[in-house]
């Protein structure tokens, strides 16, 4: 699991306890059925969404419900950090609520400055204690974690390369009744190591101002330290714990005493993630009859515009010279109208469909608005959890794809032509975007993004292929607004308060028509813009 | 059509020989006939309501795949231990999940190749290392099993093939290797490990015994025989070696899942078998099948919907929770869908209990919250269509069975991981999960008997599933409708309601 592209879009591992990324807070959902108080909403498809603790009726203990801290095995440079914090990705996306503690960062806070590679040496006193120090800070914070922010998953990203930190680690779970997963990366390619000192390490705090080749030489020796005492997990000592071996970069794995319905997801996943360069191409199918008259969903064919942007689309393809790749569509009209013009093989998908309107199925906004006002307020008020009568919610669509997400990890280079919302749900696990923001994340027609995996992140170059089309994006109304980010404020809480102004909600017809994209007029652009985005660990886009 | 920009000659050449290099990827007719500027029509099949290509008013050739493709080449499965390993367990139990993910797939059991060609079973001594005689026959079995393994993929559509044999020598791997290699089938290999006596005992009770070369003989006898047997093949044993056999891939699954190796994972549908073969386990548990109790549209004679229950409906769900109650299971787990009548079901047991979007009912689509009368007077054409293949039938803006199974297997993969669970869903999910435990095809499915009021419980036992129907002696509405004799699109209304339940 080690980066292996080269870019100079790299970013350290600063901001473990920033991160924002996937946070759903537990709550109910509109046309989900209630019974008073013994009632808990689970998650859509798979069930283990751990039940909240003091809500549980259980009568027996509910075991495969306790917290799970996932911890990090290795010497420095085998990607554990890149493991770390694509995994907390893909659980926060799928609707865990997962956190990264790196250690290093810790000790980054409580020295300043670094110096050398002494510091690691086993016989510093002074620093060895310095970073006990750290990593007991950081176990408490994951505990503050799992009591206080309702967290379901911490990952203790640090080396654990000695028995006996391990064995801390293994007590204070018991303590505290949390589950332990090991994942330890074992790498002895020298290639792959210099590559991943390259990709990540030289970047971080500790080598500012810092030559590279004397920063390198440095982190070897830094290595070295923790070889006199590294202690690999072993097939017979630790036969009695949870814990898989990834061996160089995944070409073999071994995996002893899997728990549960998380550990073995996280097994899953970690067997299909691949380090190999490689680029994803999202976009929608071509402008459709329906969105020309402003319709959402339905099963429509192309409009003109849409059939020239698939053209478009086929010498852009061609355009990028590759020679393996996949294209997936949906089982829609839309997009495989839009995949027959690139003339090539493609696989469809039902799980790729556009998400599923319900009763406003083929209904303009202002249709919707005018039958259905209440609902219309209610998806305003939380778009990811809102689910249309008898329809789908994004939360649902999120679930539908997981094994969409599972096969692009699994593949090389890929373009995947979807749809608006199911494009949203695909780019905010790339991109690491939280269930608040994902429903409004901006995926114009006739526009390719080209993601790029870079070190921890992802680099994204948006390509309008000038081609005219209807803007079907709606933003955010300010009354929905307002809501939203009073949620956001309390501190990224995932468990949110009772509803304010949930039942009545009146939206002013100006404050509807403000957010209705025009559609009788199109947008036009002015020149084709391609834009690279740069994707810092913060999930911002810069330009 | 003739002429044709660089880039687009340059595009054509490449597909070809990325076509070339896949041996298996249909060579794509067709395709030089494509040019981007003059894409296909495209008209909906009316029964799978799949969009494709037409030209002429003719199907054309149909380029996309409907799924995600599994694999590029047809793949073998080849199991290797030592006998009383639970391989022929395995290779039974993966092949029904392929089956009913969709996968065909079929095992080649060269032991049952042995006993049809000696008949007569006579001791162990068969299995000594130097019995020429019986390595003669042994190897000539295995040699008919892949013949008939060739035969089933490439010629009979068969996308996997499950090889179970001991195939403990690498010798006799390597023949295997050469075989698939010449062929061009992948090759996955499954290994079990284990030498815990007392579930080797128990594997050997459980299935061997039962064995056609066991038959009037006494127990203990056939116990002493068969570890014997085991011995016969212990000294020249090779297991998979993690430096040796690097380059092949395979699972080695320790102390019945302990432990798995796994080494170089292919491709998804490899990807896919060792996630299911992380999962199972062979805890004796008992999984409990039932519906909801009867609902307000069940007695209308509505498909689909969101109905609560009526009062027999609630009588049931209180009934459904004295059962499991005498059953005196203390850690069972409860499923519901996210409808209102499985939900009204489970508050009835007074448990805690979780809700799956997926256990929802079929999406009747349009047809939704109708009678099969209205179906047939407004969707004449659907219905018969329906009739005429049921499982792969998908109602206009709905689902069909096909779609639904593939909505389930994250739901039969957490039944494999869990043990005792009471799952309260409906008439078509319940058909779907059922065949998967029951192994039956594509073509029973859709018209299993699952009456409400009515719980199965399944119990594994040695390589099949014991089912007990419990009815609860509350009476509810007969929802099963049979296949009609006549599925002809232009049948009589009379004909095409031939086998509608009687509803109020």
């Amino acid at each position: 699991m080690f980066t292996a592209s080269s870019s100079s879009v790299l970013t350290s591992e600063t901001c473990h306890w920033s991160y924002s990324g996937g946070q759903k807070p537990r709550g109910t959902r509109a046309h989900t059925w209630l019974f008073g108080k013994q009632m808990e909403v689970k998650g859509n498809v798979r069930p283990p969404r751990r039940r909240v603790r003091c809500e549980s009726t259980a009568s027996v203990p509910q075991f495969t419900n306790s917290p799970t801290m996932i911890v990090m095995v290795g010497l420095p440079a085998r990607g554990k950090t890149y493991i770390s914090k694509k995994l907390t990705r893909y659980l926060n996306w799928i609707g865990v609520t997962t956190k990264v503690f790196n250690v290093g960062q810790y000790r980054r806070d409580a020295t300043r400055s670094y110096n050398s590679f002494e510091f690691f040496r086993p016989d510093n006193e002074e620093a060895m204690k310095i970073r006990k120090a750290c990593a007991l800070a950081a176990l408490q914070d994951v505990c503050d974690y799992f009591t206080r922010l309702q967290g379901q998953v911490a990952v203790f990203d640090a080396t654990n390369t000695t028995r006996e930190r391990r064995e801390v680690i293994l007590n204070f779970a018991k303590e505290n009744g949390y589950k332990v997963f090991f994942v330890e990366s074992v790498c002895e390619d020298p290639e792959i190591i210099a590559e991943n000192i390259k990709q990540v390490k030289l970047s971080s705090p500790d080598y500012v101002d810092c030559d590279k080749d004397e920063a390198v030489a440095d982190f070897l020796k830094r290595i070295d330290c923790y070889k006199l005492t590294y202690v690999p997990l072993d097939d017979d000592k630790d036969r009695k714990l949870s814990y898989i071996k990834i061996f160089n970069v995944g070409s073999r794995y071994l995996v002893n005493r899997v728990q549960d319905h998380i550990q073995s997801r996280i097994v899953y996943y970690l067997m299909n993630i691949h380090v190999t360069p490689r680029s994803i191409y999202l976009c929608r199918h071509g402008e459709s009859e329906l969105n020309l008259v402003g319709r959402i969903g339905g099963d429509s064919g192309l409009s003109k515009r849409g059939a020239k942007f698939a053209n478009g689309l086929g010498s852009y393809m061609r355009g990028q010279c590759i020679t393996d790749l996949k294209v997936w569509t949906s089982h829609m009209k839309r997009t495989i109208q839009t995949a027959e013009a690139l003339g090539v093989q493609y696989e469809q998908w039902k799980a790729l469909n556009e998400i599923d309107a319900g009763v406003c199925e083929d209904m303009t906004y202002e249709e919707i608005q005018e039958n259905y006002p209440e609902e219309f307020a209610l998806r305003d008020q939380d778009k990811y959890r809102y689910r249309y009568p008898k329809g789908e919610s994004y939360e649902d669509l999120v679930q539908r794809l997981e094994p969409v997400i599972m096969e692009l990890e699994r593949q090389e280079n890929i373009l995947v032509i979807c749809h608006q919302a199911v494009m949203r749900c695909l780019l905010a696990y790339f991109l690491d975007k939280s269930a608040d923001e994902l429903p409004y994340l901006k995926c114009p027609l006739h526009t390719v993004l080209k993601l790029t995996p870079v070190a921890y992140g992802c680099k994204v170059e948006s390509v309008f292929l000038n081609i005219e089309a209807v803007n079907t994006h709606r933003d955010r109304p300010e009354v929905g607004q307002h809501f939203e980010q009073s949620c956001l404020k309390k501190n990224n809480k995932y468990k949110r308060v009772t509803r304010p102004h949930y039942s009545v909600l009146p939206i002013s017809t100006n404050q509807f028509e403000a957010v209705i994209p025009n559609h009788s007029l199109c947008v036009s652009f002015i020149s084709a813009s391609i834009s690279v985005l740069c994707l810092t660990k913060q999930g911002q886009v810069t330009r | 059509m003739k002429h044709r920009s660089p880039s687009e000659q340059h595009h054509g050449k490449k597909s070809r020989v990325s076509a070339a290099e896949n041996s298996s990827t249909p060579p794509a007719d067709g395709m030089e006939d494509q040019t981007a500027s003059n894409p296909r029509e495209l008209t909906q099949n009316p029964l799978k309501k799949i969009w494709m290509p037409y030209k002429n008013g003719l199907p054309e050739k149909h380029i996309a795949q409907r799924k995600v493709c599994m694999t590029n080449c047809p793949t073998l499965i080849v199991t290797v231990g030592l006998p009383a390993r639970g391989k022929t367990y395995i290779s039974k139990k993966l092949t029904r999940y392929l089956n009913w993910i969709d996968v065909p797939t079929r095992e080649f059991n060269v032991g049952q190749y042995r006993r049809e060609f000696v008949k007569i079973y006579k001791s162990f001594e068969f299995f000594s290392p130097d019995n020429e005689e019986g390595l003669e026959i042994r190897r000539q079995c295995a040699s008919a099993a892949l013949n008939d393994v060739r035969q089933y993929l490439t010629e009979d559509g068969g996308q996997v093939a499950v090889f179970d044999a001991t195939n403990t020598t690498r010798e006799r791997r390597e023949t295997i290797i050469q075989f698939a290699e010449q062929n061009g089938f992948k090759v996955f290999f499954v290994e079990s490990v284990c030498e815990d006596p007392d579930v080797i005992q128990e594997n050997i009770v459980q299935v061997k015994l039962g064995s056609p070369d066991y038959t009037n003989c006494d127990t203990e006898d056939a116990v002493e025989d068969f570890m014997k047997r085991i011995k016969c093949y212990e000294n020249s044993y090779e297991t998979l070696d993690e430096v040796l056999d690097r380059d092949l891939s395979f699972i080695k699954i320790m102390d019945v899942g302990q432990r798995y190796l796994v080494n170089r994972v292919m491709d998804h549908i490899q990807s896919r078998i060792v996630y299911y073969l992380m999962n199972i386990h062979i805890t004796p548990r008992s999984i409990y099948l039932c519906r909801h109790g009867e609902s307000e549209l069940n007695v209308k004679g509505r498909i689909g919907g969101d109905s609560g229950l009526t009062p027999r409906g609630k009588v049931f769900a209180e009934k459904l929770g004295h059962f499991i109650q005498t059953q005196g299971i203390n850690d069972l787990k409860v499923w519901t869908s996210q409808m209102k009548r499985t939900i009204q079901t489970a508050e009835g047991l007074g448990v805690p209990y979780e809700q799956w979007k997926v256990l929802n009912e079929i999406d009747a689509g349009e047809c939704e919250e109708m009678m099969y009368e209205e179906i047939q007077e407004n969707y004449p054409l659907e219905f018969a269509l329906r009739d005429q293949d049921k499982y792969r039938y998908r109602y206009p803006k709905g689902e069909s069975y096909e779609d639904l199974v593939q909505r389930l297997e994250p739901v039969i993969m957490e039944l494999e991981r869990q043990e005792n669970v009471l799952v309260i869903c409906h008439q078509a999910v319940m058909r779907c999960l059922l065949a998967y435990f029951l192994d039956k095809t594509a073509e029973e499915l859709p018209y299993l008997k699952c009456p409400l009021h009515t719980v199965l419980k399944l119990t594994p036992i040695a390589y099949g599933c014991k089912v007990e129907s419990i009815c609860l002696n509350v009476e509810a509405v007969d929802t099963h409708r049979e296949k009609p004799e006549n599925v002809n699109i232009h049948r009589t209304t009379r004909d095409a309601l031939q086998t509608v339940p009687p509803h109020y």
